[in-house]
């Protein structure tokens, strides 16, 4: 294997016949370069799918007061439903296994002004938790925390869209913007993978915004996450305690099906991560059907040089050549093709795809990659049938006597 | 040098089995220059293949060079054929992606003789055929004639106890004949044992015995006043 002379014969044979080199390479190089293609491409298709789906928290319940449908408890039908601070209280303390994060949220819109600059934004007054519900991701500065909460700070946290619009790339963090009538400090910018609008978004304390609303302790809505251990099933059972608790709190009747509105994500993310494993599915078979093509290419190349070699072949068993030595110049050629060939299209593929990927996002293909494992393997998994492919007919060459394979067409 | 007893050999046909070698008797000493005749389906290129350890017998002995040839595996039948055997076929066989001096020393390397070695043995013998200036030739730029001689002299590369030559003139015309003839008498005169197979009266002349096979069996062997191929050319 390592006998330099037999390298040499080998160069010497591979660059001799380069039509027949450059047929057996480029099988190899394309394969792998389709297969990379392809899985990335794919990879890409579920890159967005996920970007689509997966932007809030999946974990996520939430919860929207409403109108009673039903008089129960020596109250009338139609009364409004309030959810106050305390309920935050009492839902943290009565399912504190279940909840990992819980916020309010009471959203209002505002003229936002900044300098000589203003817009319209909505502001969202949340609680610290409210950052891991939302998925936010701080760019600058950082989020709200249980000081801005207990001393009812003015301070802003504005998406990134927000900070282009109204700083025009001045630094925005430590400035005040004025919201509605009241002055804000920014102490921190955002970005979110939940699209444009996500980040016109401003996030206050909201007991700020109690204060500002004549110090009440209304709650909007109620958004928490579950932990995820709970699963499908004990999110669906934890959203219906949470239900029981709740209406029962407020009065409501329990077969009203008006008084509390909940969203659940838990069915969408069930579906999302069904639809996810498909695509996968998808993706797999893609990969696994055109890996098999390139192998099917390669036996059939390697099956057609062998065969045009049988001549060769002869003349070098007559000439002394053993079985064994036939087989290894082969196998050993065939293997050094495939393999260079195959990290070049490994290389090429993966060039490819990166400058293609930009480009792909407005047909749903973001950020197409293939992690270097996979890639790898399908090259090692190429090569190795590469060399079976050549196996086969080599051995078969190298038992065939030599007076058959001289005698002349 | 070569000894065989009561060859047989027989070809399956179907079901029929066609037999080609009826009981083969002969001896040949060391610096013979042996011409094997007969018609075609006679069995004169069946035994040569059996010589040549192209093809085993069904039954009898083959001594060669106080070795007895018997029980060959591939890998064995291959070390002897590089060991004491060199091959001229009637088409040249030449590797025709391989110059003549890699063909020339390509026995060499199954010899496992290093590099450098190999080249300067190889360029000797091309040398002893004349053609040392067409040395980095491909076969495809050569005569018949030269290509024949290449064919020679790779053969005599691997120093053989025995030149076996399968109609080696069978494709070339009757001066370019008599030019390998001329080369093959001379190397037998070196002392080499040379056997070769040929239908041409003329060609069989140049040898200096001759065994006439029909039907499987020898029906004359013959030594002859040898005529020199040079004083054709």
């Amino acid at each position: 294997m390592f006998s330099r002379d037999r390298w040499k014969e080998i160069f010497d044979t591979i660059s001799k016949n380069k039509l027949r080199t450059f047929l057996s390479g480029f099988t190899v190089a394309l394969g792998i370069f389709i297969f990379i293609i392809l899985f990335g491409l794919g990879n890409g298709l579920k890159n967005t799918f996920q970007e689509f789906f997966l932007d809030d928290a999946s974990n996520a319940i939430f919860l929207y007061p409403g109108k009673t449908s039903k008089p129960y408890k020596g109250f009338k039908a139609k009364r409004r439903i309030e959810f106050k601070n305390d309920d935050l209280l009492d839902i943290k303390e009565n399912f504190p296994l279940f909840i990992e994060h819980l916020t309010p949220r009471i959203t209002r819109s505002a003229l936002t002004s900044y300098k000589n600059e203003s817009n319209s934004y909505s502001t969202r007054a949340v609680a610290p938790g409210h950052q891991f519900v939302e998925k936010t991701i701080l760019m600058k500065g950082r989020y709200i925390n249980q000081l801005d909460i207990k001393e009812k700070k003015k301070s802003a946290v504005i998406g990134r869209l927000v900070a282009k619009d109204l700083f025009k790339g001045e630094e925005a963090v430590g400035k005040y913007i004025n919201v509605g009538s009241t002055a804000f400090k920014v102490i921190g910018v955002f970005q979110d993978d939940g699209g444009d609008n996500e980040e016109r978004n401003i996030y206050i304390p909201y007991t700020t915004r109690q204060l500002i609303e004549k110090s009440n302790d209304k709650v909007d809505q109620i958004v928490l996450t579950y932990k995820k251990e709970l699963g499908h099933a004990g999110a669906l059972a934890l959203e219906k305690s949470l239900k029981k608790f709740l209406k029962d709190k407020k009065a409501i009747a329990p077969d009203d099906p008006n008084g509390i509105y909940f969203r659940n994500l838990t069915d969408d993310l069930k579906q999302t991560q069904q639809f996810a494993v498909v695509l996968q599915l998808i993706v797999s078979i893609v990969g696994l059907g055109t890996l098999i093509a390139g192998i099917i290419g390669i036996s059939n190349i390697m099956v057609f040089v062998v065969k045009e070699r049988t001549k060769e072949l002869g003349i070098r068993k007559a000439l002394g050549a053993t079985p064994s030595s036939v087989i290894q110049m082969i196998l050993q050629e065939s293997i050094f093709i495939t393999t260079i060939s195959g990290y070049l299209g490994l290389f090429l593929g993966i060039i490819v795809l990166e400058n293609i990927g930009l480009n792909l996002e407005e047909y749903f293909i973001k950020n197409p990659f293939i992690d270097s494992g996979t890639a790898i393997t399908a090259t090692i998994v190429l090569i190795i049938f590469g060399g079976i492919a050549g196996y086969v007919p080599a051995k078969r060459a190298s038992s065939i006597k030599p007076i058959v394979a001289l005698r002349d067409e | 040098m070569i000894q065989i007893k009561n060859l047989h050999k027989s070809y399956k046909m179907g079901s029929s089995s066609l037999h080609v070698l009826k009981g083969i008797n002969f001896n040949i000493e060391e610096g013979e220059l042996v011409a094997i005749m007969g018609s075609s389906g006679s069995g004169k290129s069946t035994l040569l293949n059996i010589l040549g350890m192209l093809d085993v017998a069904d039954k009898g002995d083959y001594i060669l060079d106080n070795v007895p040839i018997k029980d060959l595996n591939e890998t064995k039948a291959a070390k002897y054929r590089n060991k004491f055997l060199g091959f001229v076929f009637q088409s040249f066989n030449l590797i025709n992606y391989k110059t003549a001096l890699e063909n020339v020393s390509l026995p060499l390397y199954y010899q496992g003789v290093a590099r450098k070695e190999r080249q300067e043995l190889a360029l000797d013998y091309l040398e002893r055929v004349g053609l040392k200036e067409w040395s980095t030739h491909l076969p495809s730029e050569l005569s018949g004639g030269q290509k024949q001689r290449v064919a020679i002299a790779r053969a005599m590369a691997s120093k053989p106890k025995v030149l076996l030559a399968d109609e080696p003139t069978g494709a070339l015309d009757s001066k370019t004949s008599y030019e390998v003839m001329d080369l093959i008498q001379k190397i037998n005169e070196e002392g080499k044992t040379i056997l070769v197979v040929t239908h041409e009266k003329d060609i069989a002349q140049m040898c200096k015995r001759i065994v006439k096979l029909k039907d499987g069996v020898i029906i004359e062997d013959n030594k002859i006043k040898q005529i020199l191929a040079s004083s054709y050319v």
